[in-house]
């Protein structure tokens, strides 16, 4: 039985393909994701273990309570700790350092970034070069008034040593001379980061830490133990600092970039498992179509003394081989795919650290037994309809498939399944309490059901969509045709009637020559026809009709009425494609749904000229630009809003802070207090958002305490609260003064700067501050519009990843399609060679198929966009930030995304189709 | 309308114990105003090592009866006996058992499956039921169906007469208590179709092996050592072993009546 399996198997060679490919390609991409994901762990790890390879423990900056997200990092410590580490008995050599932001500045005067990377700068001690994070690759160490430069960077942007070179960290840019190139840890630089080193006091000075240090790395004396050196350091510790091993340390440096890598490498699998998803439907589709058109085979096989679990075991064997080649497959096909995300990311400017591919065996048993299990569940229901099959099935014409027991209940079931997905959707968003794990596996549970309940369900829609999508199937065809017909019809027409037509020679040559020159390319395919007919006497056809737009009706109709034939089968190959678009429709509504409050909260709030930010528009950058800034000629008024962490009510939130003139740059929904609270702010007053205050049940004058990281306590008063648009606001939960936050915080900077000009946004005004900012490289000045634009660009770049993320899915929906009508062309072989035979030429069979896909597709398409807009907008009833749009002008591209995805599908089964030779169909059995 | 001509209530004939026999055997198609009758009470008996052939026009229920009698369908009323077991009492289980034990079949389409080479679908009862083959017994059948040459072809590689010889070695690899042929010349040229019979002869004659086949060619029937008619639904003619002219007589007497 196993050898008839595999014989089955490859004896259906182009099916199996199709039909597994699906498997393929989600499996290719969970292990290209495990691959490249592995790959960069790794690479980091050893960067880091390289970086802490002579240091025993390491003694960093504490923070008072665990930091938010907005790039806030551990406070710094005195450096009078490094003599006493120094004199410990235990310790044979310290060094201490201090990090920070530090900015390179091109020969064209712009900071060199490479995408959204950092700039690094640390600081180097070349007495004890072997507990220096940085390793000198030529040149020498920096000292006073020098830098040394990565290898990377140096190479891109042709530095070398002995140039000056421009340096900004949080002050005006330095000019310094290039001592050396240097790499860090193994790699000449991570993710494409410029990286700097300086000379511990100009460090100091740069990033604004005098007399400060970030770290401390000890090396203990021979024969002394870690634990000893542990223990003899954590004496003489102050409160605000902490010690680790070195190899704890550089875990822990590694645990940043190991967030980024786990995001992307669940993002990336994520995506996967949908692909897979969509698969499985392909899978269960084309077995269920394939077991109906064995149902005589099978029944021989009982006729001959095979029980039902033997024709079970068959099927569910065929599908165990075909899943276990397909997950290989995928395997190897995913090692490929992490190489060429690599440099992928490489030719973006995101070069991702990489010393080899890392292949883990969890990458392969995951990959194998993810892929041949989901290819043995979507195989289940085909192989328990093969065992219904009927003995005396092989002895009767066109036997069919008897119906199951439950056939009476399979829409009110389905129907069931998608409620109880909704109801999970609905309990996982709006219950309250749950945590995001809890919230997460509803969502996924419920979305399932949803599908798989709407897939088997649609089996009763299939007849009044096919009705309805007739008449747009035909017209987008037509317009399709009518679009490409000056570039490949024509042309192609053309050509075979210069090459082999009748007529004259002159017109032939005209003809020919025409055709040409509309299109090249199909030049080259008939010279490979005329080729041919010299080479093997093979005679292409010939008369061929003059190439219409104009679809007959008499195709489309029969078509049509295929695609109603069977519900069930239309439905499930609809299905494949429907959940592809339904993700793509719920993407792009989030998307829109983001941007346009946004949108109207900059709107409402931004009453300024111009905001100045990074240039990569997020980074929080040094005050000193907003200083530089105001010195421009013409600004009225000019406001910071600061960003920090800080502790309150025992929760970490994120507190800003304004500069007094905010009034007149920042227009605020105000609900107690005015415009007028951002300038009398003072020592001690704070506003907030109306539901934090009401959360807290603070009123106006009540006293609350907000914690800073360095530990520092600021006792406020609420002296207003404001309601933010649904968009957002710039403002954290607490805002204060940005005196009060200047005292409180190191290192204060500005996320944005608001200003007002005399006179408005002119030309003159522009230029006045891009002079003015000429000496902060990392800062940018930006209209309202302008502002609006870069600040939702990141989010229409993860919308574009989103979108070709999920492409692989509707790919593999695609060929779901394809199969399917394949299948269906093999399996109506008899009824194709009799209409043939009745007159329907080889256009108007392929215009049947094409007809019966695009429906088909429509259908797929009508679904997914109905899905995508449900799920859209719970999503959008839960999230207050995001409102429920409907984005037209994409749901119509995704249409017509689906129309063509119709049209390319039938490609291949049509020309089949057309091919069939009317007697040898009609003899077919 | 003539009577009912059966064989008789015994369970013995000439050569021996009958191995197949069906009592009352009715079997009704559709409910209430569209029920058709396909067999109406047909006692028969097959007796062992004899090739019995049924006769009758179209829709006179010979296909409905073969199938009854091979336990591919259940009759409305009535009992079929193979080797003294009631086969309509039978599970699926017990079905598929006895099949493998008792019954072969040759179809007018061969039913061969298309992705073996002639030995793998010679051999598939034996692999289904996870048994080895007999050399001696499969090189002797092999060599007698005059496969011995084209046992590694695929089906698409044979002629349709080599595929029925496939599918008669495959229904008696397993040396079955009887084999049912439903047509088996059914979809092959006059030639083809002699030798065919000859070979379906030859099992009986060398090998005792008892078979039923349904047929409407006389030709065929006149192989048989004995020809039951069919005609609506019911048997109405039995022939011991007689020539084609015989035969053909008895079938116009049926079709004119």
């Amino acid at each position: 039985m196993i050898a008839f399996a595999l014989r089955g198997l490859l004896a259906r060679k182009l099916r199996t393909v199709l039909t597994a490919l699906g498997v393929v390609l989600g499996v290719a991409l969970m292990a290209g994701t495990y691959v490249l994901t592995d790959s960069i762990d790794d690479a980091f790890h050893s960067i880091f273990k390289q970086t802490y390879r002579n240091t025993d423990v390491a003694i960093t900056g504490k923070s008072a309570f665990s930091l938010g997200d907005n790039g806030a990092t551990a406070p710094s410590f005195d450096q009078s700790l490094l003599p006493q580490v120094k004199a410990l008995p235990e310790v044979q050599a310290a060094s201490g350092l201090v990090t920070g932001d530090a900015h390179l500045i091109g020969k064209n005067g712009k900071a060199i970034a490479f995408g959204g990377a950092p700039n690094l700068g640390f600081s180097v001690d070349p007495a004890q070069p072997d507990l220096n994070v940085l390793a000198l690759e030529s040149g020498s160490w920096p000292h006073a008034g020098e830098v040394v430069v990565d290898r990377t960077t140096a190479g891109k942007k042709d530095l070398a040593v002995g140039q000056t070179i421009g340096v900004q960290a949080r002050g005006p840019v330095e000019q310094m001379r290039i001592s050396g190139i240097a790499r860090f840890g193994t790699v000449s630089s991570i993710g494409g980061a410029t990286i700097s080193g300086f000379d511990l006091a100009t460090a100091q000075g740069l990033f604004g830490k005098p007399g400060h240090l970030d770290e401390i790395l000890i090396t203990g004396k021979p024969g002394v133990s870690t634990a000893a050196l542990l223990a003899s350091v954590q004496k003489i510790l102050p409160a605000n600092t902490q010690v680790r091993t070195g190899a704890e340390q550089a875990s822990q440096d590694a645990s940043d970039t190991s967030g980024f890598v786990s995001f992307l490498r669940t993002l990336l699998l994520a995506f996967g498992g949908i692909a897979l998803f969509v698969g499985s439907f392909v899978i269960a589709n084309s077995l269920s179509i394939t077991i109906a058109q064995r149902t005589r085979e099978f029944a021989t096989l009982r006729t001959l003394g095979a029980s039902r679990r033997q024709v079970l075991r068959s099927v569910v064997l065929e599908a165990l081989v075909m899943g276990l080649t397909a997950s290989a497959l995928g395997l190897l096909l995913g090692i490929g795919l992490a190489e060429g995300l690599f440099k992928l990311f490489d030719a973006v400017g995101f070069t991702l650290p990489n010393n080899g591919l890392v292949f883990r065996p969890r990458t392969v048993i995951v990959a194998l037994v993810v892929g041949t299990l989901i290819t043995l569940l979507a195989s289940l229901r085909p192989a328990v309809r093969a065992t219904r099959v009927p003995p005396i099935a092989a002895v009767r014409e066109g036997a069919k498939l008897p119906p199951g027991r439950l056939h009476r209940f399979r829409a009110a079931g389905a129907a069931l399944l998608a409620l109880l997905g909704f109801a999970c959707l609905l309990y996982g968003l709006f219950v309250h309490d749950l945590g995001t794990a809890q919230v997460l596996t509803f969502m996924l549970v419920g979305a399932l059901l949803v599908f798989v309940g709407i897939a088997i369900f649609s089996a009763q829609l299939v007849r009044p969509l096919a009705v309805a999508a007739n008449p747009v199937a035909r017209w987008s065809v037509i317009v399709f045709s009518a679009l490409v017909w000056p570039f490949f019809s024509l042309p192609y027409w053309l050509l075979r009637y210069g090459a082999w037509g009748p007529g004259s020679v002159p017109r032939r040559i005209a003809a020919f020559v025409g055709g040409a020159v509309l299109n090249p390319l199909i030049l080259l395919l008939v010279l490979v026809m005329m080729l041919r007919r010299a080479v093997s006497g093979w005679r292409p056809e010939w008369p061929v009709d003059f190439p219409g737009v104009l679809t007959e009706r008499s195709a489309t109709r029969i078509g049509n009425e295929n695609s109603q034939r069977d519900p069930q089968r239309t439905a499930a190959t609809a299905a494949a494609l429907m959940i592809g678009l339904a993700l793509v429709t719920l993407v792009a509504a989030l998307a829109v749904g983001i941007i346009k409050p946004f949108e109207d909260a900059v709107d409402r709030i931004f009453v300024a000229d111009y905001a100045i930010t990074a240039q990569n528009n997020f980074d929080p950058i040094p005050t000193s630009v907003t200083a530089g800034a105001a010195k421009a000629p013409g600004v009225e008024s000019i406001a910071g809003v600061r960003v920090g962490d800080g502790r309150a009510f025992g929760k970490t939130i994120e507190v800003t802070a304004v500069d007094p003139q905010a009034a007149d740059v920042l227009r605020i929904d105000w609900r107690q207090g005015s415009q007028a609270t951002l300038a009398e702010l003072g020592a001690d007053g704070a506003f907030t958002t109306d539901s934090y205050a009401k959360n807290r049940h603070l009123r106006i004058g009540s006293p609350f305490t907000v914690e800073t990281p360095t530990a520092q306590l600021m006792h406020l008063r609420l002296a207003g609260t404001f309601h933010p648009p649904a968009g957002g606001s710039p403002f954290g939960a607490v805002t204060i003064s940005s005196a009060t936050f200047d005292r409180n915080y190191e290192q204060p900077k500005n996320l944005y700067t608001f200003v007002r000009m005399r006179g408005g946004v002119t030309p003159a005004n522009t230029a006045a501050l891009t002079a003015a900012l000429a000496s902060y490289p990392n800062a940018k000045a930006a209209t309202r519009a302008q502002f609006k634009h870069n600040q939702t660009a990141a989010i229409k770049d993860i919308l574009n990843v989103l979108y070709v993320l999920l492409a692989l899915s509707v790919v593999v929906s695609i060929f779901g399609i394809v199969n399917a009508l394949v299948l269906t062309v093999f399996e109506r072989t008899r009824e194709l060679g009799m209409l043939r035979a009745i007159g329907m030429t080889r256009r108007q069979t392929k215009r049947m198929i094409r007809h019966e896909s695009v429906v088909t597709a429509l259908i797929g398409a009508v679904l997914g966009i109905v899905v995508g807009l449900i799920l859209a907008s719970l999503l959008t009833a839960r999230i207050d930030f995001i409102e429920f749009v409907v984005p037209v002008s994409q749901l119509v591209i995704f249409a017509v995304v689906a129309v063509v995805v119709g049209i390319f599908a039938a490609v291949f089964p049509a020309r089949r189709a057309s091919r069939l030779n009317p007697l040898d169909a009609l003899h077919y059995e | 309308m003539l009577g009912r001509l059966t064989t008789g209530g015994t369970m013995g004939s000439e050569n021996g114990a009958a191995v197949v026999v069906g009592k009352g055997i009715g079997r009704t198609y559709g409910e209430g105003d569209t029920a058709v009758a396909a067999l109406r009470g047909v006692d028969v008996e097959i007796p062992v090592g004899q090739m019995t052939a049924v006769m009758g026009p179209s829709g006179s229920g010979k296909s409905t009866l073969m199938h009854i009698l091979a336990g591919l369908d259940q009759p409305t009323t009535g009992s079929v006996y193979i080797e003294g077991t009631d086969i309509t009492k039978l599970t699926d289980t017990a079905l598929t058992k006895l099949r493998r034990k008792h019954i072969g079949f040759i179809f007018q389409f061969f039913n061969l499956l298309p992705m073996l080479t002639a030995r793998e679908n010679v051999l598939l009862p034996l692999t289904i039921a996870g048994e080895k083959p007999d050399p001696k017994w499969f090189d002797d059948l092999v060599e007698r169906v005059g496969l011995a040459d084209r046992l590694r072809h695929r089906p698409a590689e044979l002629s349709g007469g080599q595929q029925q010889r496939v599918a008669i070695a495959r229904a008696l690899v397993s040396r079955p208590t009887v084999v049912f042929a439903d047509e088996p010349t059914g979809n092959l040229d006059s030639t083809t179709s002699g030798e065919i019979l000859e070979l379906m002869r030859m099992s009986v004659e060398v090998y005792g092996q008892t078979t039923v086949m349904v047929t409407h060619d006389a030709a065929a029937a006149a192989m048989a050592d004995r020809v039951l008619f069919l005609a609506d639904g019911r048997i109405v003619r039995e022939l011991p072993r007689s020539n084609r002219h015989e035969i053909l007589a008895a079938v116009e007497t049926l079709t004119v009546r």
